[in-house]
């Protein structure tokens, strides 16, 4: 009965999706692709001088789609563009059935059926698992969740708060 | 009012079950149970809290622990809640006589008139641990279940 007891967030490695300027101060966002305050979150922080590390919070009771999102999404980012398809996915969170999926990977030149290939690979759907129980443990009890510094925050990032981190 | 702390016994209590059959003292014996008290059915927090909790229900329940939704509204308010989130934890009503139980519990809002956001895990009738946030907008990660577990396990 110790699965899920408190821990504090991994540091990020060497598998995580980061990106923003070298040196800037890191945000560790725990989001899923399917809410839409995670959306908001997410344009925040690529708006802030900050580098962003992404993590997924996917619950299968939220949203029927959470989970198939994020492990698209990791598929993805077998052929380079996890990020392209971060920012495809929160674009239009109205539209994330299979075909919606497949247009974007058209859209941004992925090759369709190897995506569809890896998104079928357990190794994804436990990637993705293992970002969740990290933010269970670290006490995330709502979407989205970040750490900046030491501290786990609920909700969307305050925009003021991040245009002032350099 | 301070929720109860671990080595307290549980106080004389009933809650009503979705079934409308009641929950109380006696269905502690022998059992570890965890009591998750919140304020409303449908608020925002609440719908966050509980479906993150449905995630690791199968961990919470693996070595036979009992976990429960306790709030003020009626049963029939809290089945609607549950079904509408697709959440399967069960829950129990403190309506009638409203908040009664929660109070018992040292776990009821009187500002709010409603139960504040606490835990509590029993182990056979006896707090084994227990949590309780500064107020009821600061919101528990399923960690300090698993916590509190760890700490029923070795209490």
């Amino acid at each position: 009965m110790t699965g899920l007891t408190s821990a504090p967030v991994p540091p990020p490695g060497p598998d995580d999706h980061v990106r923003g300027a070298a040196g800037a101060p890191l945000v560790i966002l725990y989001a899923d692709f399917t809410c839409p305050r995670c959306a908001l979150a997410a344009e925040r922080l690529r708006a802030a001088p900050v580098r962003t590390c992404f993590r997924h919070l996917a619950l299968a009771t939220r949203h029927r789609r959470a989970v198939p999102a994020a492990i698209a999404a990791e598929a993805a980012a077998r052929q380079d563009a996890f990020w392209a398809f971060h920012d495809a996915l929160f674009a239009d969170q109205g539209r994330l059935d299979d075909p919606h999926l497949w247009e974007r990977c058209e859209r941004l030149g992925l090759d369709v059926a190897r995506f569809e290939a890896d998104r079928r690979d357990p190794a994804l759907a436990e990637r993705v698992t293992r970002d969740v129980r990290g933010a269970l443990r670290a006490g995330a009890a709502t979407t989205p969740a970040y750490v900046l510094g030491d501290a786990l925050h609920q909700g969307v990032p305050d925009a003021e708060r991040l245009s002032s981190l350099s | 009012m301070a929720v109860l702390a671990p080595g307290a016994p549980a106080p004389e209590f009933s809650l009503q079950r979705e079934d409308g059959e009641a929950f109380t003292r006696a269905d502690l014996a022998g059992r570890t149970v965890v009591l998750v008290f919140y304020p409303f059915a449908f608020s925002p927090v609440c719908t966050d809290q509980l479906q993150v909790y449905e995630e690791a229900l199968g961990e919470i329940t693996a070595d036979g622990a009992e976990i429960y939704g306790v709030s003020c509204d009626a049963p029939y308010s809290q089945t609607a809640f549950r079904e509408k989130l697709g959440v399967t934890i069960p829950q129990l009503s403190d309506f009638e006589p409203k908040g009664e139980a929660s109070r018992a519990f040292g776990a009821f809002f009187a500002p709010g008139g409603m139960a504040t956001r606490a835990l509590v895990v029993l182990k056979d009738g006896v707090v084994a641990w227990s949590w309780e946030g500064e107020h009821p907008g600061v919101l528990p990660g399923v960690n300090l279940v698993f916590d509190g577990l760890q700490a029923a396990a070795s209490a």
